[in-house]
Order: structure tokens, then sequence, then C-alpha cells
């Protein structure tokens, strides 16, 4: 059976892949576009009845620039489109309101890589059949780089100078610097466009009280019919639509709540829904639900998403009060003179293999992973696998041991009085305490002590609580995280600048508090790097620092599209670098 | 009489007030926070997150934000919910009809059926009829709702295919087959949570009536030559009610509270399943909203309560 519908799915994609060969070959440096051109043949707008799609978090709000998750992006992609998507590629699609995806081969991109022209779409309608202009995405732009509307995706507008509407079908952007990063602003979550008319008398602090941001008019292939607001949104077809074949069906039911293993049931045993978000359950339930069920299967595809065990290079220890955890302390022996050694010995006492085989269905819901730069095949070191691969909890205890970390009576290796006690801490949640559990045991064949610890996430990651992410008051945590398709932004989430203290109110991304002055320097060129190799080698040097000088272990690369379909639905092709509605417009039955 | 209430009515204000400052403190002084949902989230860098906290109004004191709080209630004005940016009535406006279809139903149920089974248990004590539905209210209390639910979801939805488990709130009943799935999907919900109210209030009636079963007033009315029939619908029944209506009364509020497990299990979009999600993302002002209108009906349900005892048993005065 596990062959069977891996196969299946298999199969579909190869075919829409096939099909999207065959046609005429996409621009250079774009994505290929494999449900697009697959569908269009036999599908016909409205052909289908209501597509049900069910989502364990309920969306609270339909404008994704004050979405606050995912839930709310997704449930607002169905109506509002960003000027293209992001492939499965890594690379960007022209499934959205760009006519064609820009690059400097075809002079959408300046040589200097400061300006982008986007040619959008001929004849574009929203919603309400008024007309689609560029004056929206200029619009649209203004409003996410406006401090005083304090919208969740104003990075995306950081370093852009401005964005402006040539004319009724073209738009430029302009960056501030040459920004190797070139499809920063208008591609994916980022960037959904808003009708100006709806929102133009709503700038600024009163962005939030805009009706819109409840039902919002859009030019994607739905419209809201209604919405209730941490429960369900219904949508129906929207009749503007720019493709007159699609969408297939005639209306969404975009249903909130609950919890993921019912969820599961509800795609894999009664078949009550049509599409299942993020089943994050553990393997060996999912596995056999999913294997046995003669009503849906398993839809799933890696991004960047890496499950990793982040190692505190200051000093946790309570008793230093107000230094505690501050960047100037050294954490006692992750960072003291044997630092490398004692990091390198917890490295290879990690036993990712059985966590990926266990826990996450080796390969169902995750694999075992070497790289945080990862999902894009270029970028993807190799020079981290035998380091990886060394998982050996004897040779750990030796490394200590010829340092001078002996064995004390408790079975904890000790050095000058210091013992290798280790607070764990992560998310509560069954999957990461089962990891927690597999660490444990093997770092303590390896001499460590290991203290498990677990906090809610709604605790965990703030920057306020002492038992947060951010503080990282613990020797090692654990939680995952993703990238955007160029790794510069993450990565430069452990140069020096970044470290979190009580000064930046623990609100930076370094929560290692990792000082690498060499490190530093890579993220530096990788702001100005035009060349795309040299890029990627940047990419892979500065990821074999942090796995190779042990600031980071990863565990498992996890997948970033884990959702559940009926068998009947088509045309659902995942990718990892975008929202998981990015191609709605193309599901049919 | 009409003193009386006027001076409990005058006594709820502080309370009130008291409440509406530990639920407050409580809640500004949890570590939960309303921009959690973004992890760490790369693409949210720390200075966006200090300007949506400011746009919340988060970077005041929480003591500031109380009083504005306050204000802004004696206006009757409840604030705008974090996640949504939609005003915390709306919300709560949305949510009681299902709350009210499924939970109030559910205790509507269990009253009805709880007040008969109690009365012939103690009227039969130790008959089979007793013995059933004493282990009948055992099982009702004892085994947790989320246990019931998943029982009965496996069994009727899994195995058998015949309920749904995900509640529609968007049906509208406008026809027979509409009422029916109406039905359809109510049956689990309510039927989980009525097992347990009439588990609750069932043993509590039985226990009345044997108090009073025994009692000289009873045994006056059967000396009279009454017919058993009148004497214990008449009689017993009657007054063994007054703490059985005291009792259901204050279950009243708890209604409007929901019932957090089964909402969150069959996915009623009910109170309190917004309470909870709304706890656990820092919603703060949805949260403060729900429970001072809780805390608003349990101390007016507390009244009623009083008021009803001495309309039931005429030696109750009040002065």
């Amino acid at each position: 059976m596990t062959i069977q519908w891996r196969r299946a799915s298999a199969v579909v994609a190869v075919a829409a892949m096939t099909l999207a060969a065959c046609g005429t070959p996409p621009p250079a440096g774009t994505s290929a576009t494999p449900a697009a051109s697959a569908s269009t043949a036999a599908a016909k707008r409205g052909a289908g009845d209501d597509l049900k799609i069910l989502y364990w978090q309920a969306p609270t709000i339909l404008n994704a620039h004050l979405a606050t998750g995912t839930k709310d992006s997704d449930a607002s992609r169905l109506v509002t489109e960003p000027l293209a998507s992001w492939g499965p590629d890594a690379k960007p699609l022209p499934n959205a309101l760009a006519a064609e995806i820009p690059t400097v081969a075809n002079g959408g991109v300046s040589a200097d890589l400061t300006t982008v022209t986007w040619k959008l779409k001929q004849n574009v309608k929203w919603s309400d059949g008024s007309a689609f202009t560029a004056d929206d995405v200029a619009f649209t732009f203004s409003l996410m780089a406006d401090p005083k509307t304090a919208v969740s995706t104003s990075d995306a507008a950081e370093g852009v100078k401005s964005v402006v509407a040539k004319d009724a079908n073209t738009v430029v952007v302009t960056y501030a610097a040459p920004n190797p990063n070139i499809y920063q602003w208008g591609v994916g979550t980022c960037c959904y466009i808003l009708q100006k008319k709806q929102f133009e008398a709503f700038q600024g602090e009163k962005l939030k009280d805009a009706p819109g941001n409840l039902k919002p008019i859009g030019t994607g292939p739905y419209m809201v019919d209604t919405f209730k607001s941490g429960d369900v949104v219904t949508y129906k077809m929207n009749d503007n639509f720019r493709d007159p074949a699609k969408p297939y069906f005639k209306s969404v039911t975009f249903k909130g709540g609950g919890d993921a293993p019912s969820a599961a049931r509800a795609v894999f045993q009664t078949g009550d829904v049509d599409y299942a978000w993020n089943l994050q359950v553990e393997a060996g339930i999912l596995k056999p639900m999913a294997d046995t069920s003669t009503k849906g299967k398993l839809l799933t595809v890696y991004g960047s998403s890496v499950e990793r065990i982040m190692l505190n290079f200051s000093d946790p220890t309570a008793s230093l009060g107000a230094k505690r955890g501050e960047p100037d302390t050294k954490h006692p022996f992750f960072n003291g003179p044997d630092g490398k050694t004692v990091r390198t010995a917890l490295a290879m006492a990690t036993d990712r293999k059985t966590v990926a085989q266990q826990i996450y269905g080796d390969g169902l819901a995750g694999k075992a992973g070497c790289n945080i730069v990862t999902g894009v095949p270029d970028f993807e070191s190799t020079a981290t696998t035998d380091f990886c691969n060394k998982f050996d909890t004897t040779a750990a205890g030796k490394l200590l041991d010829d340092a001078g970390w002996k064995l004390g009576t408790d079975n904890v290796r000790a050095k000058g009085g210091i013992k290798l006690n280790i607070v764990y801490q992560t998310t509560v949640n069954a999957v990461r305490q089962k990891t927690q559990d597999i660490m444990k045991q093997n770092w303590e064949k390896a001499g460590f002590k290991v203290e498990l610890k677990s906090v809610p996430a709604d605790v965990f990651f703030t920057n306020t609580s002492p038992d947060g992410a951010n503080h990282f008051w613990a020797d090692v945590e654990m939680f995952t995280n993703n990238s955007d398709p160029d790794f510069t932004n993450y990565l430069n989430g452990w140069t020096s600048k970044q470290a979190t203290a009580a000064a930046n109110n623990w609100n930076s991304a370094n929560y290692n508090r990792y000082q690498n002055p060499a490190y530093d320097t890579i993220i530096d060129s990788l702001r100005t790097e035009k060349d795309p190799a040299k890029r990627a080698a940047l990419f892979k040097q500065a990821n074999d620092i942090l796995i190779l000088d042990v600031v980071i272990i990863p565990v498992v690369t996890r997948t970033q599209v884990t959702s559940g379909i009926s068998n009947t639905l088509k045309n659902v092709v995942p990718t990892g670098w975008d929202s998981e509605m990015y191609a709605v417009q193309d599901f049919s039955k | 009489m009409g003193r009386y209430v006027l001076r409990r009515l005058l006594i709820a204000i502080p309370t009130l007030i008291v409440i509406s400052f530990v639920v407050y403190a409580i809640l500004a002084l949890a570590p939960t926070d309303p921009l959690a949902s973004f992890g760490a989230d790369p693409r949210v860098p720390p200075e966006v997150r200090e300007r949506i906290r400011e746009s919340l109004g988060l970077n005041q004191p929480w003591h500031v934000r109380y009083v504005k709080w306050v204000i802004a209630i004696a206006h009757l004005d409840f604030g705008y919910s974090f996640m949504s940016r939609s005003p915390v009535m709306d919300l709560i406006w949305q949510r009681l009809p299902n709350t009210l279809a499924v939970v109030g139903v559910a205790y509507i149920i269990g009253v009805l059926l709880a007040v008969p089974i109690g009365m012939i248990s103690a009227v039969r004590r130790y008959s089979l009829f007793d013995h059933l539905s004493t282990t009948f209210a055992f099982i009702g209390f004892s085994v947790p709702t989320f246990f019931t639910g998943l029982l009965l979801i496996i069994i009727f939805s899994v195995k058998l295919g015949w309920l749904p488990f995900i509640y529609d709130s968007t049906l509208k009943i406008t026809s027979l087959s509409t009422l029916g799935d109406q039905i359809r999907q109510s049956i689990m919900p309510i039927t989980v949570l009525a097992l347990f109210d009439t588990a609750t209030i069932a043993r509590y009636t039985r226990a009345e009536m044997l108090e009073h079963l025994p009692l000289d007033y009873v045994r006056t009315a059967r000396a009279k030559g009454l017919k058993e029939r009148l004497v214990v619908l008449r009689h017993v029944l009657r007054n063994s009610l007054i703490p059985v209506v005291t009792l259901v009364a204050l279950g009243v509020p708890a209604v409007f509270g929901g019932a957090i497990v089964t909402e969150q299990i069959f996915r009623v979009p009910g109170i309190g399943e917004l309470l909870v999600r709304s706890i656990g993302q820092g919603d703060t002002p949805v949260v403060a909203a729900i429970l001072l209108i809780f805390a608003v009906l349990v101390v007016m349900f507390n009244l009623i309560a009083d008021v009803l005892y001495g309309v039931l048993d005429p030696r109750i005065r009040y002065s």
C-alpha cells in the first residue's frame, strides 16, 4: 500500500511535468509550470461542486498583510494574489498577476540589479468587475512600506526605494542598492496585491479598521462569500477571473479548527474533506492511516524546513543575574577553551537516523538532514555529510576523555569543576518530546547529563518569556525554521550583530549568540555578490561553518507541505516555497 | 423583596470590578504573546514585531491598559480582537447561536431527562431501573467528554459513516432536509454533553427525593388517603425540586461559557472554542470580554437562584 500511494502521487507529478515540457519552453530563470498547462484542456469553469478544505488552525483575518499565521495567509490566497508565485523548484512562476518573470536576459532586470520591471497580464479584472492596474500594485507597496500600518509583511519592502506604475500594465520596482535577491518584493506570500479602491481610505493606522480585511476584493479565482473569523470561510468562484476555464469548483468551504489527528481522519477515513492541511501527526499514527486509506493520500514536498538543535554560546547560568545569557558572557563548556571539542562530541552523539525513521516515518514527514541551507539543489553542501554520518557515542566519549573531561562516579563528565550538565528545551509537542528522549539517551551515553524541558509553543516563541527561544536560558534548544529561496536573510540570523540580548529586548535573530567575524564576512559578501555561482558557493560556506563549527545540529529536514488530499482531487502540485494555495485555480476533480 | 434585589445588584458592582481586575491582571502577567504565532519566522524581523506590538497598544504598561479598558467597557465597547481586528462583540455574536444550539439544547435535554429519571430511581429505589440509571449516571460524569466524543466519532463517523463530525456553522435551515442535516451534525455533540448533564442532575434529584420520602408530611399525605401518584408528584417532587431548580439556574451561565472540549472535538465554533484559542494566542480583548460577560451572568443567575428559592419555598423570606 505504501508503494501504491507514493507511486500514484509520483505519476501525477511526472505526467504534469511531461505535459508542461511539451508546451512552449518557459523563459530562462523561471519555473516550469507543472499543473497550470496540464489542466486547462479538460477543466471547465464551475463544473465542480464545493471544494472542502480543512485547516486545524482557523483563519481569523483575510488580509495577508495583517496575517498572524499561515492559515490567514493561505485563506487570503484564494482571493488575493502576488505578482508571481514561488514554484516547486524555488524559482518564480508566472501563474499570478505578472505576464512573465523579469530576468536580466529578457531585459526585465537591470544589469546592476537595482530595478525590476514587471509586465502585468492584460485585461485582468477585480472580482467587483473594475479593471486591475499597475496603480493597485504601487498602492499595495505604499501600504507595506508605511511603518504606521504595522503590517507583518513589511520586511519585503525593506530596502525597496520605490514601486512605480509606469503605465497601466507595467510596474517598476527600484531597490535602494543593488539587490541580488531581485524578487524580494512582489513574489510569494509577502506581496498579495490589494485593491486601491477598497483600501484607499484606510491607510496608516486605519488599516486595521478596514472592512476589506475581512472581505477583500481580489483578482484570484475565488471571492469571499461569508467569513466567520476563527471558524470558516466560504468562497464563490470569481466570474471575472482572467482564465475563462478556471476555477473548476463552483465554491470552496475553508473550515478551520480542531486538531491535526482528526483532520487526518477526515481526509483518510471518512472522506469528509478534499484537502486537510499540515497533518503534523506522529508517523506511527499517520502512516497506517494514510496507507490503508481508500479515500485519500498524503501530499508532501520538501522546502527549507529543518528541525534543528541550537547550541548556546552565552552563559545561561541563573546566578549571573542581569548578565544571564548576554552575548558578552561565555558558555562554560560550549564556549570555553574546549568549546569546539565538547560541541563536536554532542553532535557525534546525535542519532538523527533513528529520529527520522521512528518519529518522522523515514521520508513520510521528514528525512535525516545534515544542512541548514537545504531545498535548493545548487546550494546544498556535501562537505558536511561525513561529519553528520559519524554517529558514535563511544567515539564521542573518547573525544571528551582525550580532552580531559573525565567520567565522575555519577556518570557525568567533568573538568576543572565544570560538569557537562545540559538543559534541553523545546515546545510541548509529542513528536518533539520523543525526539528529546532519543537525544537524552545517547547524549548521556557520551557522558552528558541531560535535563529535558518543554514549554508551550505560545510561550516558547516569544521575546518576553524567560522560557522562550529568544532568551535561550538553557544549554540547547530545538525547533523548526525555514527560509525564502534566497537564504541571505535567514543566514543573517547567526551574525554577531543579531545576537539577542536584554539591550535589544531579546528580539534579534541570533538566539545562539554565536559570534564569528569570518561568518559575518560571508553574509556581508552575500549582500553584494551578483554572480549566481559565487552566491551558491557563499551559501554553502555559511552552511558549512554553522554545521562544522557545531553552532547548530540539524536533525531532520522536514516536509514543508504535509497535507492529505482526497483521491479524487487532481492537479495539486505542492511547492515548498509559497502558500499551499498558490495554484488553487488549477485544482479539479 | 424589591429592596433585597436592589441591594444585591449594588453589591454586584464592586464584585464585578474586582473580578475584572483579577482577570485583566492574570492575562497581562501571563507569558503568552499575541505575536507568538510568528514563531521564529525570519520574514517578520524584530522591528516589524515591535511595530505590530505598538499598533496593538501593547507597548503601554498593563495598568494603563486596564484603566482604558474599564472606561471602554463602561461605554459597552469591548474593543477589537488582536487576531481578527474585528469587534469582539461581533465574534461573540457569531458564536453564540452555535453554543446555544449545541450546549443549550444539550442542557435542556439533560434537565428534561434527569428529573424523571431521578424521580423514578428514588421512588423505585434498588429496582432494576435504579441500578441501571445509577450505572449510567456514574459513567456519565466519570468518563470525560473527550473520550465519549472520540468514541462516538469512531463508531458513527469512521466505522458506520452515518454522522458527520465536522460541524458546519454555515448551514442555514430552510427546508426539511437542511433541518435533517442540522440534527445529524448536532446529535453527537449534544449526546456527549447531555449525558454529562443528565447524570449530574439525575443524581441530585434522586438524592433530594430520597431525603423527602420518609418525612412526616409525606406520611400525613398518605394517611389522608391520597393516591401514591399524587403524593409523589404534588408533595415530594415539588419540595425536592427546590434545590434542583437552584442548581439548574446556576448551571445556565456555564451554557454561555460553552463546552470547551466538546466544541474542539466536533469543531463547533462556539464560545468555549473561541475562549481557549484566544487564551492560547494571547488575544486579551476577547478573553477579557468573554470572562467578564461570564462573570456578569454568574452574578446574575446567583441572584435569580436566590429569588427563585423564595418563590418556591414560602418559608424563606428576604428582608
